[in-house]
């Protein structure tokens, strides 16, 4: 690790404390990041890591606590007065203004007049200053997700921020993108910049931190320079409680019975090319099997999206052959879009599946008893039937998707990210479900934008490149070249 | 004084609206009838994500079909179940332009139902003047039509006629079809969340908004035909003084619910024969309902906030930025 | 059939266009001052349905003022403003359905306006028009020198407003907020752009303007006030916004497409073609239609729905 200019600390928590209504998401927190350093923040979804850090930024006030930015208390806190003295942050959730143009974006949030061709000039300069390429489109919505990315961090940097907030930044990248990515964040601390790394990954953490917090539960139960710890005791101080739970259910990481070639065949794509004004999806061909757990890995914008909604039946192929079974369970990556109408009750969403094809009147009453069962057999903790779906947590309202799709025989199984947002309880309960559903004999296609998720259940990987479809061996390092193209 | 002002303005409201039984049985229960049929059809529209602001001009199409058929019918018993039938399915494609424009051209409903009701208007001042013209030529209205196309009066004495029946029957139909029936929960689903109904529900989104409108644009051309039929017995401009919009308040005020929507109709047709009460005996303008309603409205949004309906009505593409 | 001719001939005549330019010119006037008021705030996410409202407001507000023209047209814009706020509080600040309050609000100024104009004595129902003020030299050029620039005060300034609009969208700060807080409330909220309160602006801006159209129906055309005198004006105008494709210069053009429409039935009385004036009321509103569904067509064989602003119509989202 290189060594840290000692200017003292950038940013100071102290006793930090919030609610959102009965839930305490942060109970009183403190952490330090020096400046020249590198601070993870880890801990599992739900944890408060980035209710933390959107304090520490001005997006949300703190109920009780201190917040102090480069020595100077932020009194009263906004965006702006982060921004001021110094702090950016970069959301998990990209926050550029899709239609507008990259330089656009740059500058968005200052006064006076707006120039374009400076705007571009000055992307030009901060993009070569800071060594992030960023192609000056005029759609934001153009740039690939690392773009994005750069574009975020050299916003940030382009308002003077010395202090950068990274919220789960290599959740979206493929393998040697993180690698980049993480290279550029140790640059920038041993220049003097100071870097807050907020992620569950320890691998990550470990390879480019100088100190760790690790919280739990609104809590910290570790703190510490990285290189006095282990990636063991990490793990302890973030799972805790939970370890058993979890360790239960890694220890079920183990393969499905091998993948028998000599199973039905389910899926088969011949030469399927899906078009949405530009082919997206170019002569794509494989077979799956019942029994078999495939996963679909590629990075964002590669045609995957597109190739698991033809094979749910939700989008037409423009050319080639796609048999799929009838019998088709499907969970979507946005489930409170996709998935669930939140207004509606329970059993009113347990009802939409098959909806489109049902006729006559409803079955009502045998409706809330199949859900009633649902909310027993899959442990969905819920007041009652007739609740609104909003009022779930989300881990209960995923239970119920998952739930209302595999509650009958299937044939397919076709999963988007069908773990995103929930903590290691339930992430263990779709996994166990999506292997019951396999050993059940359905075939199972699952996407993740985890790529370690879909090393844990696949037993053969697609990899979606630029349109095309190719079969890799299910190991990481492999996966991972394919997913950017290389051999 | 200013007090005996409010005070005689509210007997005068008071007589022309319920206190009398011809103001009951004439006025208010006559004048809810449109309301309700328009009302319910705006319901499922808006249940539907549907933003169908068009009941005024599917309402006077309703009208020229059952006038034309009232005009031309021979006789017999059936006359007015062919001129009623014939104004829903006036108005429904009336509404079923909108749904094409929308479904092909993907031309919002909320500016093309609109556009539709200025041609609908005009359309009728046409008809009036010039094809159906009454055979004097004097006046812009048409020839009464057939005795057998007419609805018949419950109350010999008042201008209550059957049509409040249809109005009634409507209401709980709706009713049922969106708790009971599949084709409800559907439209429902549609208007709560089109992408989870598409994807979760296998549903096809486009026909469902695109039947909703024209089932909608049927109710309002049947109550048309019901004011035709049961109340005017000849086509007019200014037959109807502005029940597509009203229609749009009592939806609302009832939160889209068909059964309240027999209450909230009867509210606003209370309120505006009273108005016209307050005008003819008090001097006060009887555009004071709309005034009214409009504030219902705005007191509605206000308190009960959203309605848990995503409007197709502006869609654009979702940006994966949002949360 | 040779009279018929002759009058064809003369219609097709160079000189006899020119008071069809004028009026179409000066019927565009407030639709295009009302469709540059929609744009503001559609380009901020907001579909503002109580334009029309604005507008028969402004048009109440002038023709109740009377006087001199400036204070009609003062009048109309803070009867706009006063819409506006209203929109803006509700739609904007309380996050409530757009399109509902829009039409509420809407019914709202129309029944106003019309209890208000029957509470009144009957008199004076005529106020002043605001003079022709043509410009020397330009307004001596043949044909389109009158029609462009023998007009009233207004119409200039309607016309003005497209270039000014467009600098201020593209070349300020403030208008790259109002496109930014259009497409994605949330990315321009961590730029530190004030998202509610430059919707809310947006809002109040465009219905100032919407006012000032009403105005200038009453100032600069009609002379008088009548009961729904905007006619769907303000539907039109978000229909011109659309079909301009959101950008000053497209609204323009739209604009006076529209204005020619409504201009041709002077121009059919006039001739004594026999076609029956109702049908040719009938024009504006059938060729927005025709007009939406060309322009998406012409639209959907490339880019679908990207004019348009990403948010349109959606409320924001809560704090």
């Amino acid at each position: 690790m290189s060594a840290r200019t000692d200017g003292g600390p950038a940013l100071e928590l102290r006793g930090i404390e919030k609610r959102f209504g009965d839930v305490v998401a942060l109970a009183g927190v403190d952490l330090n990041v020096a400046q020249g350093s590198v601070h993870a923040l880890l801990g599992e979804n739900g944890a408060g890591k980035t209710t933390l850090m959107r304090i520490a930024y001005g997006l949300v006030p703190a109920d009780r606590g201190e917040v102090r930015l480069f020595g100077t208390p932020a009194s009263s806190h906004s965006v702006r007065g982060a921004v001021r003295a110094g702090v950016g942050m970069v959301q998990q959730q990209l926050s550029l203004a899709p239609n507008l143009s990259a330089a656009e974006n740059l500058v968005l949030g200052r006064r006076g007049l707006f120039n374009p061709a400076a705007a571009a000039e000055r992307l030009d300069a901060v993009s070569a200053e800071f060594g992030l390429r960023v192609p000056a489109v005029s759609r934001t919505q153009d740039l690939s997700i690392v773009e994005q990315q750069r574009l975020e961090i050299l916003k940030a940097l382009s308002r003077g921020a010395r202090l950068i907030i990274l919220d789960e930044p290599t959740a979206l990248l493929a393998p040697s993108e993180v690698d980049d990515l993480l290279q550029w964040i140790r640059n920038f601390a041993s220049n003097g910049g100071s870097a807050v790394l907020v992620t569950h990954k320890l691998r990550e953490a470990l390879a480019v931190a100088d100190d760790v917090t690790v919280l739990r539960r609104g809590q910290v139960t570790r703190a510490g320079p990285a290189k006095d710890t282990s990636a063991q005791e990490l793990a302890a101080a973030i799972f805790a409680d939970t370890a058993a739970d979890g360790a239960s259910e890694r220890s079920s990481d183990q393969p499905v019975p091998a993948a028998s070639s000599e199973g039905a065949v389910i899926v088969e794509a011949r030469d399927v090319t899906i078009s949405r004004r530009v082919p997206v999806l170019r002569g794509a061909s494989f077979v799956v099997r019942r029994h078999e757990i495939v996963g679909v890995a590629a990075v964002e914008g590669s045609g995957h999206r597109e190739l698991l909604l033809a094979l749910a039946g939700l989008l037409p192929i423009t050319a080639g052959q796609l048999r799929t079974p009838n019998r088709i369970a499907q969970i979507p990556a946005d489930r409170a879009r996709d998935g669930l109408i939140p207004d509606f009750s329970l059993v009113e969403n347990v009802a939409l599946r098959g909806l489109g094809g049902r006729r006559g009147v409803m079955p009502w009453s045998s409706l809330a008893a199949l859900t009633s069962e649902l909310l027993r057999r899959f442990g969905i903790v819920a007041p009652s039937p007739k609740t609104p779906a909003k009022a779930l947590s989300g881990g209960n309202q995923q239970r119920l998707v998952v739930a209302r799709e595999l509650e009958r025989e299937v044939d397919l199984v076709v999963a988007d990210n069908p773990t995103r947002g929930l903590d290691l309880k339930a992430t263990a309960f779709v996994h166990t479900q999506l292997r019951g559903a396999a050993a059940g004999g359905a075939a199972v296609l699952i996407h993740s934008t985890d790529l370690d998720e879909i090393l844990s259940l696949a037993t053969r990987v697609l990899v979606v490149f630029h349109g095309s479809v190719r079969e890799v061996q299910p190991e990481r390092s492999a996966v991972g070249r394919a997913m950017l193209g290389a051999a | 004084m200013l007090l005996a002002d409010v005070a005689s303005a509210l007997e005068a409201f008071w007589r022309g609206s319920l206190g009398t039984s011809s103001a009951l049985f004439s006025g208010t229960l006559v004048r809810a009838v449109p309301l309700i049929l328009v009302g319910v059809g705006v319901a499922l529209a808006f249940r539907a994500g549907v933003f169908n602001i068009g009941g005024e001009g599917q309402l006077l199409l309703g009208a020229v079909a059952s006038t034309v058929v009232g005009l031309h019918w021979g006789g017999g018993v059936a006359g007015v179940i062919i001129a009623l039938c014939a104004s829903a399915v006036a108005g429904a494609a009336w509404a079923a332009i909108a749904a094409v424009l929308r479904a092909r051209f993907g031309v919002l409903e909320v500016i093309s139902t609109i556009m539709l009701n200025f041609v609908a208007v005009n359309l009728v001042s046409y008809l009036v003047r010039g094809p159906l013209q009454e055979p004097t030529r004097i006046y812009p209205q048409t020839s009464l039509i057939a005795e057998s196309a007419r609805l018949s009066r419950l109350w010999t004495g008042t201008r209550l006629h059957a049509g409040i029946f249809i109005g009634i029957v409507v209401a709980v139909c709706a009713w049922l079809v969106l708790t009971r029936m599949a084709a409800g929960f559907r439209l429902r689903a549609v208007g709560a969340s089109p992408s989870a109904a598409r994807a979760s529900g296998r549903v096809d989104v486009e026909r469902v908004t695109a039947a909703a409108l024209v089932a909608s644009g049927a109710l309002a051309g049947l109550a048309g035909g019901v004011e035709v039929t049961g109340v005017t017995y000849a086509l007019y401009e200014n037959l109807s003084p502005g029940y597509g919009f009203s229609a749009i308040a009592v939806a609302i005020l009832a939160r889209l619910h068909p059964l309240g929507v027999l209450a909230t109709a009867l509210l606003f047709a209370t309120l505006e024969t009273g108005a016209l009460g307050m005008q003819r005996d008090a001097g006060v303008p009887s555009v004071v309902a709309s005034v009214l309603e409009a504030l219902a409205i705005l007191a509605v949004v206000a308190a009960s906030g959203r309605f848990g309906i995503s409007w197709r009505a502006t869609r654009g593409p979702r940006t994966s930025g949002a949360a | 059939m040779a009279g018929d001719q002759g009058t064809a001939n003369e219609w097709c005549g160079m000189t006899d266009v020119s008071p069809f330019l004028e009026a179409a010119v000066r019927t565009a006037t407030p639709l295009l001052i009302a469709a540059a008021g929609e744009s503001i705030s559609e380009r901020a996410g907001v579909i503002n349905i109580g334009l029309e409202g604005c507008i028969i407001a402004g048009a109440y507000a002038a023709f109740a003022t009377g006087g001199i023209p400036i204070a009609g047209y003062t009048s109309a814009i803070f009867a706009g403003l006063a819409v506006g706020i209203t929109m803006a509080f509700f739609a904007v600040v309380m996050r409530r359905d757009q399109i509902i309050v829009g039409a509420g609000l809407t019914m709202l100024a129309l029944g106003l306006t019309g209890t208000l104009f029957r509470l009144r004595e009957a008199s004076a129902p005529l106020v002043t028009t605001e003079p022709v003020t043509a410009i020397p030299l330009l307004s001596r050029i043949p044909v389109v020198g009158p029609a462009l620039f023998a007009q009233p005060a207004i119409t200039y300034f309607a016309f003005a407003l497209v270039p000014a609009l467009w600098w201020w969208s593209q070349r300020t700060q403030g208008g790259l907020a109002l496109r930014a807080v259009g497409d994605s409330p949330s990315a321009a909220k961590a730029a530190g752009v004030q998202v509610v309160a430059v919707q809310a602006g947006a809002v109040i801006v465009g219905s100032a303007l919407g006012g000032l159209a009403g105005g200038s129906l009453v100032l600069a055309q009609a002379g008088t006030f009548a009961e729904g005198m905007s006619a769907g004006r303000g539907f039109l105008a978000i229909a011109i916004v659309a079909l301009g494709r959101w950008q000053p210069v497209g609204v323009a053009l739209a604009s006076l497409i529209f204005g020619a429409a409504m201009a041709l039935q002077y121009v059919v009385q006039a001739m004594g073609w026999g076609i029956r004036y109702e049908l040719v009321l009938m024009i504006p509103y059938v060729l927005t239609l025709v007009a939406l569904a060309a322009r998406r067509r012409g639209v959907s064989q490339g880019q679908h729905f990207s004019y348009a602003p990403a948010m349109l119509g959606r409320s924001l989202p809560d704090d």
